[in-house]
């Protein structure tokens, strides 16, 4: 069945485009990959996003030169009611090193072809601002993801020029900079706003502040161990960046994890993502003035990281996930602990989301605030949280159930409303529903085995993986290379995307509330610049 | 309002008592990995799986150098499992901030058998330079120093340098009414102009080096750097690449490490009431000379 709808999807696509198109192939049941002869995707895209309503997820390349004898750029694509996700390969020749961009159809594009530009030296031609982005203005022209750059090199002190913002003119027009140290205890990253008064006018972006090398430390690292560095890639979502990881192995070498194994991890997904919702609520409140709301719900997040410490000795969840299933199995106690505080948690969430409910002026502060129209937030690529309350209706446990998910029924909250108040009504409705997929996750399948053992990675697999974190969309794609070690890891964290929301969703508003706008989209920066 | 004071008088007083009564932390929790060394048949299997390289070995001839280096550890307890013969265990140990780095590395030496298993222990080397051990007394003399020598406040100033926001995510977590780290007369601040100490996680970017060594810069004498986590400590799992520098004290001078993945913030507690004997004591000084 698969294999004619993938022929006729074949024949369909040599008919409209000729040669262009070289294989149409299935890798594993999840992915779909159309091979390309030639650089040239848009008409292909173009068609893929008309005929299937397909949605670009992202794009990034590899350096294929040393086999190959070219670089390939992948482009990700969701298409609408199917779980498998199609991947368009197009070479990118190793002498004209350009690929065409995308960014000025697919705006949500623009970072991931320009951070192709920083790290592969491959040149987005025909992109509106082709400026840095991953690399800072003031690096030296080295390119770290090519395969010939040791990622141990050290690089002179920087000498080249820092960036320049757009200037913002206008009677009574002030740029204001801020970061990357903030005032408070978050991630850096630089923000420039152009105010006129209070109203932001524009709001630029710089990020990759914290860039560390991440997706080349991939290609060093062997398999098991990469484990820990996809936890640390964004310490919040370790687990989800955890599982997505070890899934995408999983895929590469065939290993089936054990249905007790997918249950455990799901509760431990469930726990990471209302954790950190609780966590946002209360911060929102805190960035309107209702500190006591705050202190409840950081009391609340409190018991909860107590609670993923019972569970797997640590309170970000680390070091429980692992290739093949988990590390651990629980014991009664533990599910007796896990049962009472989804109980006690379940009161008392209530008693939080009542408190800011019924707090006028915290409402009064949120609605209206920070509004991103749902045509925007489509354009834009953004997904998870922040999309979800501006009508994009996606989410990675419904659309490509992957641990457990498929067993359990849940709502997905979407409005249309965008501003900050709807923003945290889907994490208190998402709370809502993981407390309903905790408890019937904890009466299922927990008696059997947890892990499987793991044998050797078979090189030369490709993979893709997809995870709902907390943020929203987390995919991984890798290619195993021989010896246990990866040739390729690309990390897409939901940040990546949704930053731009950020920039549109503060027009417009005074300054002062860019702190609860911005907290309402809550991005990961170390997610973001890896 | 009515329903919030209901909420209050139903919560309670929920601050912990730490450091004068002891944390209240699960017994599944990984602290310190605790080496028996004498026990220790072979430790390549715990080599071999150890994440970030912090138990290395070197071999020459028939013998071997094992170091164990607390300030890569993330604590993920591999190395327990690997080592079939008992001799690695994890405890709960998590008050492991010193002022020396050198405290945060323990050395063996062993003879080997034809099989490269351990034959007999030859020396193990512990620096403990100057650690302070009985943390009651350390929580004591913090305050005291804070409401006397410091006028009741002590300011931090928070920076990330390049974390994954795991640090980050627990220092927030000093702030919240369980471990309420105003009781101390701790505070962090907005600005580095107000600090009296830096706060820094890791692992130092290139991106960040400059902003980093501005923030120091702008603070006032006498100060103190604390450089948090495995990755603030040595660069932990990233290490030192392209885009990274490692640890904090390849920037800057640092006055306290505290080890973690992330510290859990009873650690973090520790890590900063050590450093504000240091802090008294620089401060002595400046105002001496």
């Amino acid at each position: 069945m698969m294999m004619q709808a993938m022929s006729a999807m074949f024949e369909a696509l040599r008919q409209k485009f000729g040669q262009q198109v070289q294989s149409v192939r299935a890798d594993g049941e999840g992915e779909i990959y159309i091979v390309l002869g030639d650089a040239d995707i848009r008409p292909i895209t173009e068609h893929l996003r008309g005929e299937f309503g397909a949605r670009l997820v992202t794009v990034f390349a590899e350096d294929r030169r040393a086999t190959e004898g070219v670089f390939f750029n992948y482009y990700v694509l969701e298409q609408k009611g199917s779980a498998q996700y199609l991947i368009v390969r197009a070479p990118v020749g190793a002498d004209s090193l350009e690929f065409p961009s995308l960014s000025a159809q697919l705006p949500s594009v623009n970072w991931q072809e320009r951070e192709i530009q920083d790290w592969f030296g491959l040149k987005a031609v025909g992109h509106p601002n082709p400026r840095r982005v991953a690399l800072h203005d003031n690096w030296p022209d080295v390119y770290p993801l090519r395969k010939d750059f040791p990622i141990e090199t050290v690089l002179p002190p920087f000498e080249g020029e820092r960036h320049i913002y757009r200037p913002a003119f206008g009677e009574g027009v002030l740029q204001v900079p801020v970061g990357p140290v903030h005032a408070g205890i978050i991630e850096p990253g630089h923000f420039n706003f152009a105010v006129a008064g209070e109203p932001i006018l524009y709001l630029q972006l710089r990020m990759f502040y914290t860039h560390k090398g991440t997706e080349k430390l991939f290609e060093k690292l062997p398999i098991h161990k990469a484990v820990f560095l996809a936890e640390s890639i964004s310490g919040d979502s370790s687990f989800s960046h955890g599982t997505a990881f070890c899934q995408a192995i999983e895929h590469a070498a065939d290993i089936e994890v054990p249905l007790r194994g997918l249950v455990m991890r799901t509760i431990l997904l469930e726990l990471e993502r209302i954790c950190n919702h609780v966590a946002d609520i209360g911060a929102i409140a805190n960035d309107v003035g209702f500190v006591m709301a705050n202190a409840h719900a950081s009391r609340l997040k409190e018991t909860l990281v107590t609670l993923n410490e019972q569970m797997t000795g640590s309170r970000l969840l680390r070091g429980m996930i692992c290739i093949g299933g988990v590390r651990r199995g629980w014991e009664q106690a533990q599910l007796d602990a896990l049962r009472n505080a989804v109980d006690s948690f379940a009161c008392e969430f209530q008693d939080l989301v009542d408190m800011i409910e019924s707090s006028e002026s915290t409402r009064d502060r949120l609605e209206q605030t920070g509004v991103l129209r749902p045509d925007k937030a489509r354009d834009l690529g953004i997904v998870g949280v922040g999309g979800r309350a501006s009508g994009v209706d996606l989410d990675v446990r419904r659309d490509h159930p992957y641990a457990a998910y498929a067993r359990y029924s849940f709502r997905v909250p979407v409005y249309q409303a965008g501003d900050v108040w709807h923003r945290m009504q889907v994490r208190v409705d998402e709370v809502n529903e993981s407390v309903g997929i905790l408890r019937s996750a904890m009466e299922d399948g927990l008696q059997r085995e947890f892990r499987v053992p793991v044998p050797a990675i078979p090189s030369h697999r490709c993979a893709l993986s997809a995870v709902e974190g907390w943020r929203g969309e987390i995919v991984h794609w890798i290619r195993t290379g021989p010896d246990n070690h990866l040739q390729r890891c690309k990390i897409k964290d939901p940040s990546l995307n949704n930053w731009p929301a950020v920039v549109e969703a503060v027009q417009g508003n005074i300054i002062a509330d860019f702190p609860v706008i911005n907290k309402s989209f809550n991005l990961s920066y170390s997610g973001t610049d890896r | 309002m009515f329903k919030i004071l209901q909420k209050m008088a139903s919560t309670g007083i929920v601050t912990a008592n730490y450091p004068a009564e002891p944390a209240n932390i699960s017994e599944r929790f990984r602290g310190r990995p605790a080496f028996d060394f004498d026990k220790w048949k072979d430790a390549r299997p715990a080599a071999e799986v150890c994440p970030t390289g912090a138990i290395s070995l070197s071999d020459k001839g028939d013998s071997r150098k094992v170091t164990v280096d607390y300030g890569l550890c993330v604590f993920c307890g591999l190395c327990a499992e690997a080592s079939s013969d008992q001799a690695v265990r994890i405890t709960q140990e998590f008050e492991l901030a010193t002022s020396d780095r050198r405290n945060l590395v323990v050395t063996a030496e062993y003879t080997l058998n034809a099989d490269r298993a351990h034959r007999e222990l030859r020396k193990v080397d512990r620096q403990l330079v100057n650690a302070e051990t009985d943390v009651e007394r350390l929580g004591q003399k913090a305050r005291e120093t804070i409401q006397k020598i410091l006028g009741r406040s002590l300011a931090i100033r928070e920076v990330d340098a390049g974390s994954c926001n795991g640090c980050e995510l627990e220092i927030v977590a000093l702030n919240n009414p369980v471990h309420d780290i105003e009781r101390f007369g701790i505070q962090f601040v907005a600005s580095p102009r107000h600090a009296d100490m830096l706060l820094v996680t890791g692992p130092v970017t290139r991106n960040m080096e400059l902003a980093l060594l501005k923030t120091h810069r702008a603070m006032a004498e006498p100060k103190v750097v604390v450089a948090v986590g495995a990755c603030g400590i040595s660069g932990g799992i990233f290490g030192v690449n392209y885009a990274s520098l490692g640890g904090v004290d390849k920037v800057l001078p640092v006055d306290v490490y505290i080890p973690g993945c992330p510290p859990r913030p009873q650690a973090l507690l520790h890590g900063i009431l050590l450093a504000v004997g240091h802090l008294a004591e620089r401060l002595h000084n400046h105002r001496a000379g």
